[in-house]
């Protein structure tokens, strides 16, 4: 049955809809290869009894002539997103336990639109991190490995429990939660398609906070149509988050023309950075000339305060993560260790609850906020984010999309650049002031480095301009005909 | 700025994560080495620009101010380490 876990969704909707097999049917394939790939770790929880009752629920209302837009198509879910009777983690030891009495809005409206849970997706500590390394319930393996080499390499992060199913065929697709490449970073790693959206695009209702004004859920998929199908299902208002957008969502696969005519592409000149492999400046040149081809106009532009994004992200983050996650007080939820006092069990609770990296935020976003810094930092953060979003507010009067590299290497191996934690966070240089500017972005697959390893290109658009980044995503897609397929995959 | 043992200690008080004391030197290390990226940012002059702290300019929804929810405690107190009689339970707070 591997021809079932290897459908697009779009294949799988087709298949399902004139009756070739069931969402049962489907839903066993999946599991099967679940329990197959355990050794890549993709899974802190894996759920089939839910699976397959959610499964016959759809071939149910199949049958009934109540098809959603997802019908019948199994998917992991990151486990940042709360879902109601199963554990979610974060990734954390200090939610030890926990199971949410309630279902996140965007978890929610999946089910409703007829997809089927496979499981809670492994992730980075409280989604903090860039290579899944920081997971308390130890990292995931990128099904990707160089040629030649056995060494395991990292899927990226922090969604690369999402990234590494989606890339292994063990679901269709994924969710992801992006704070500044978390969704772009793993899909680009391990060869598949990721779309942060804009902020406020998808609600954050339920979903375990990180930093609340750079959070942003999107989907994980092995194709741009995909991509399109779920973030449609995925998208729209809710009352419960008021910083979601109350906006139409519109039908992006239907934005899907292929037609890129006269389309301006912006190629931002700051982000030719220092040391960036050839292989890669070399991809993004030739991206340039795929959409040239396609009859879109490059156009070089300026974002003149690039160099400052991840200084200022690594403020706004940490000082949004403390305050978020004052919370985990071992009182209402999660892991509790005893102490004399109150405050003694606090601490007690918090340094065995939090792994290193997580500390090392929590810690430096309470110092940017503290009395007497706030203004040097955290403020100082602030009044550059302005001047961020105003380098892309600029490019975008005279461009329709910018076009970029979305990671500055290829994956790498467990363990490299562990020991420096601003070597990881350079991971994320070319997609953190996207976040910063709340913009939507996708990474495309787009060719391989010399030994074989997945290499994206990332295109930004206009706020809450999701599908004309879908549409040129695609004729870049069609152009870079990539077909690689990762190690694992091809040994099942 | 660098940050010593004792300005680690502080904020790892303000943040309630128990450090000992073993761990002080090394983590002010890494923190002032953070700090010192960070503060990069001074070269700009910021002086004429706002702060942006809303990323989509959109007004906030109002809603009557009115219960919308409650009668849930048992389901509240489900993930709770421990509790008693209805409430969640703590170490003593006053003698």
């Amino acid at each position: 049955m591997g021809g079932l876990t290897d459908l697009t969704m779009a294949a799988a909707l087709a298949g399902l809809g004139r009756g070739a097999f069931s969402a049962r049917e489907l839903a066993e394939a999946h599991l099967r290869a679940l329990e197959a790939a355990r050794h890549l770790n993709a899974f802190i929880t894996e759920t089939p009894e839910r699976a397959l009752a959610q499964a016959e629920a759809s071939d149910a209302r199949r049958r009934k002539g109540e098809a959603g837009a997802m019908e019948g198509l199994p998917v992991a879910i990151k486990d940042l997103f709360c879902t109601e009777g199963v554990l979610t983690t974060a990734g954390s030891h200090i939610l030890d336990g926990f199971v949410p009495p309630y279902e996140s809005t965007v978890t929610a409206k999946l089910w409703r639109a007829g997809a089927v849970m496979l499981g809670k997706a492994n992730l980075d500590e409280f989604a903090m991190g860039s290579s899944n390394m920081t997971s308390y319930y130890g990292p995931v393996e990128n099904p990707w490995k160089r040629r030649g080499d056995n060494r395991p390499l990292v899927p990226g992060g922090s969604s690369g429990g999402s990234a590494a199913a989606v890339a292994a065929r063990l679901a269709l697709g994924a969710t992801g939660t992006d704070t500044g490449g978390s969704i772009r970073q793993p899909a680009s790693f391990c060869g598949i398609v990721g779309l942060k959206p804009t902020y406020g695009r998808c609600s954050r209702w339920g979903i375990v906070a990180f930093a609340s004004s750079l959070d942003q859920a999107g989907p994980l998929a092995r194709t741009v149509e995909d991509a399109a199908i779920m973030l449609g299902a995925m998208a729209g208002h809710d009352p419960k988050d008021s910083t979601s957008a109350d906006l139409p969502v519109p039908d992006y696969r239907a934005a899907l023309s292929g037609d890129i005519r006269g389309l301006r592409v912006g190629i931002p000149k700051e982000y030719r950075v220092d040391g960036m492999p050839a292989e890669i400046e070399a991809l993004w040149a030739q991206g340039v000339d795929w959409l040239k081809d396609a009859g879109a106009e490059p156009i070089e532009v300026s974002l003149p305060h690039t160099q400052y994004a991840l200084p200022t992200y690594y403020i706004i983050a940490p000082a949004e993560a403390s305050s978020n996650l004052a919370r985990y007080d071992g009182v209402r939820y999660g892991l509790r260790l005893a102490g004399d006092s109150l405050d003694a069990m606090y601490e007690a609770t918090r340094a065995a609850g939090f792994g290193a990296e997580v500390k090392r935020r929590v810690l430096i976003g309470t110092y940017v906020l503290s009395a007497g810094y706030y203004d040097a930092y955290y403020l100082k953060a602030q009044r550059l984010r302005s001047l961020i979003l105003r380098d892309f507010t600029t490019a975008f009067e005279r461009v329709d999309v910018l076009l970029t590299p979305a990671t500055p290497s290829a994956a790498f191996a467990a363990g490299e650049k562990m020991d420096d934690p601003i070597a990881m966070y350079l991971n994320d240089v070319f997609t953190v002031p996207v976040n910063l500017a709340g913009l939507p972005g996708i990474s495309v697959p787009a060719g391989l480095t010399a030994d074989g390893l997945p290499l994206g290109l990332q295109l930004i658009g206009r706020a809450f301009d999701e599908a004309t980044v879908l549409k040129v995503a695609q004729v870049l897609e069609t152009a870079a005909e990539f077909t690689a397929r990762p190690v694992t995959v091809l040994n099942v | 700025m660098p940050l010593d043992k004792t300005a680690v200690a502080h904020i790892a008080a303000l943040a309630r994560i128990e450090v000992p004391d073993a761990e002080l030197a090394a983590l002010a290390g890494e923190l002032s080495q953070i700090l010192h990226w960070v503060e990069r940012l001074a070269e700009v002059d910021t002086s004429a620009v706002e702060p942006m702290s809303s990323v989509v300019k959109m007004s906030l929804k109002r809603r009557p101010d009115v219960v919308t929810d409650g009668g849930i405690r048992d389901r509240i107190l489900a993930n709770a380490p421990e509790t008693a009689q209805g409430f969640f339970a703590v170490p003593k707070v006053i003698e």
